[in-house]
């Protein structure tokens, strides 16, 4: 555990969208929880924290630089959106897909960033198209490889065969450590118990879900149970979520050159509940990636209708893990990055 | 998502247009965790002590303009953002009774990556206020 290795750890400012939403923490803020805990690494989401995108004036940029040099952060990643379904009657165009990409690569390069996250939903063929303008930037635009997808899902197959028949170094993989959750989510199963589902369903699926089971199965068995409508949206997350092997990591790592380090619920004994980091890391670590894991806390949404979130403290939890599967000594964390 | 936030805690007032009560409104939020333009916000749905309310009486006032639900859909250029609170205005002429109101809002966004579209819903009772 204690090999070498340069793996860098970041914060999605994602993980703190309840603090912002409800105006507990500014952007700034934001940025100061992240490196108060050794994370320098800042991904951020311009349509999240930064009204008036994408019109943002040079004041803005200006103010941002400062602070990076404040908290001695390390701007990172942009995550772009593309919103094709702007108009009513018709989607966009290519050209107007294009236009609106380079507008955030233009973002991200203002913000100092090399990475810009890409929405799995974009074609090889429209990134591609994009190549010439991520090299003027020089910026590597990852795909974010989301589950359900995963690295043998024929889109991202696709993906893989325009980066290897380019040769380009401008677009890759910011994959998503929830193509890993070998286990629903227990904040998912919790709140469908909270929104009256079948106890019984709740545990059939999960189990058949960590059992590997076929999610088509899956859902139609808990159909035959008897399933409420709470018990089939359960029932789906088996079809929404996917375990795929970590070390297929390994063959794409010449592409892989952000992480987004999804998770769901820190235990007390400092792993995750249904995503095993404890087998991820090491393979990073194998396959010598030396970019950012970046925290995503997404269990806000499952368990703010019971219980303050508290999204600081999960990924000050989350830090406290890597630091450990990375051989990071604890009190150090501080002192460097 | 954040469809507990939708309809601010308070807030609820009538709405007085050239010296008459015209109807009432409220503060809400996007149930989205990213600002969305205002042509991709497909319905802003009230309904008051179970009485849903016609769809082109509902307007969406966002910082300092004011649209109805059909001038939406061809506003590009502006992003209510994560978060912000705007207004809806519901036009009703005489408003509503002092008192508790049960108020219930759906939210329909059209998302481009997803298949269909984000609908968030909140019902909250409030008092109208002076």
């Amino acid at each position: 555990m204690s090999r070498a290795h340069a793996i860098k750890r970041g914060v999605s400012l994602y993980s703190y969208q309840e603090e912002y939403f409800l105006r507990k923490l500014s952007l700034e803020q934001c940025v100061a929880q992240a490196t108060a805990i050794g994370a320098y690494g800042i991904e951020s989401l311009a349509e999240q924290m930064m009204p008036g995108f994408p019109h943002l004036p040079d004041s803005f940029y200006a103010r941002w630089h400062e602070w990076m040099q404040q908290y001695r952060a390390v701007p990172v990643c942009h995550d772009m959106f593309l919103d094709t379904k702007r108009y009513k009657n018709r989607l966009m165009t290519e050209d107007e897909c294009v236009e609106s990409i380079v507008r955030d690569l233009k973002h991200a390069s203002r913000l100092g960033c090399k990475v810009m996250r890409v929405l799995v939903f974009v074609s090889p063929e429209l990134m591609e198209k994009c190549l010439p303008h991520a090299e003027r930037y020089d910026i590597r635009m990852g795909i974010e490889v989301h589950a359900p997808w995963h690295f043998d899902h024929p889109w991202i197959m696709r993906h893989v065969e325009m980066i290897q028949r380019t040769g380009t170094r401008h677009a890759g993989f910011v994959p998503d450590m929830g193509i890993f959750t070998q286990r629903l989510p227990r904040v998912m199963r919790d709140r469908a118990l909270r929104n009256g589902a079948t106890p019984a369903i709740l545990d059939y699926v999960s189990q058949a879900y960590e059992n590997g089971v076929l999610c088509e199965y899956i859902i139609a068995e808990a159909r035959k149970m008897g399933g409420n409508p709470v018990d089939m949206g359960f029932a789906e997350a088996s079809r929404h979520n996917v375990y795929s092997q970590p070390r297929r990591l390994l063959e794409f790592m010449p592409y892989i050159f952000h992480i987004h380090a999804k998770f769901y619920e820190m235990l007390d004994e400092g792993r995750e509940y249904s995503i095993p980091y404890e087998k991820i890391v090491p393979v990073l670590i194998e396959g010598g990636y030396d970019g950012y894991l970046a925290s995503e806390y997404e269990g806000n949404r499952h368990i703010q209708d019971a219980f303050d979130v508290d999204g600081v403290e999960q990924v000050r939890r989350q830090h406290a893990m890597f630091q450990r599967l990375l051989g990071e000594p604890a009190a150090a964390a501080r002192a460097t990055h | 998502m954040f469809d507990k936030y939708m309809i601010c805690d308070s807030g609820l007032r009538n709405l007085t247009q050239s010296g008459q009560i015209a109807g009432f409104q409220f503060g809400a939020r996007l149930p989205y965790y990213r600002g969305l333009g205002l042509s991709m916000i497909e319905e802003v749905a009230v309904t008051v002590d179970g009485q849903a309310m016609a769809r082109e009486n509902v307007r969406l006032k966002l910082r300092d303009r004011t649209y109805t639900l059909a001038e939406m859909e061809t506003v590009y250029d502006q992003v209510w953002e994560m978060g912000e609170v705007a207004q809806v205005h519901v036009l009703q002429p005489g408003g509503l009774t002092t008192g508790p109101h049960r108020i219930e809002l759906m939210e329909q966004l059209r998302v481009s990556y997803m298949p269909f579209p984000i609908i968030g819903r909140d019902a909250k009772t409030l008092n109208l206020e002076a």
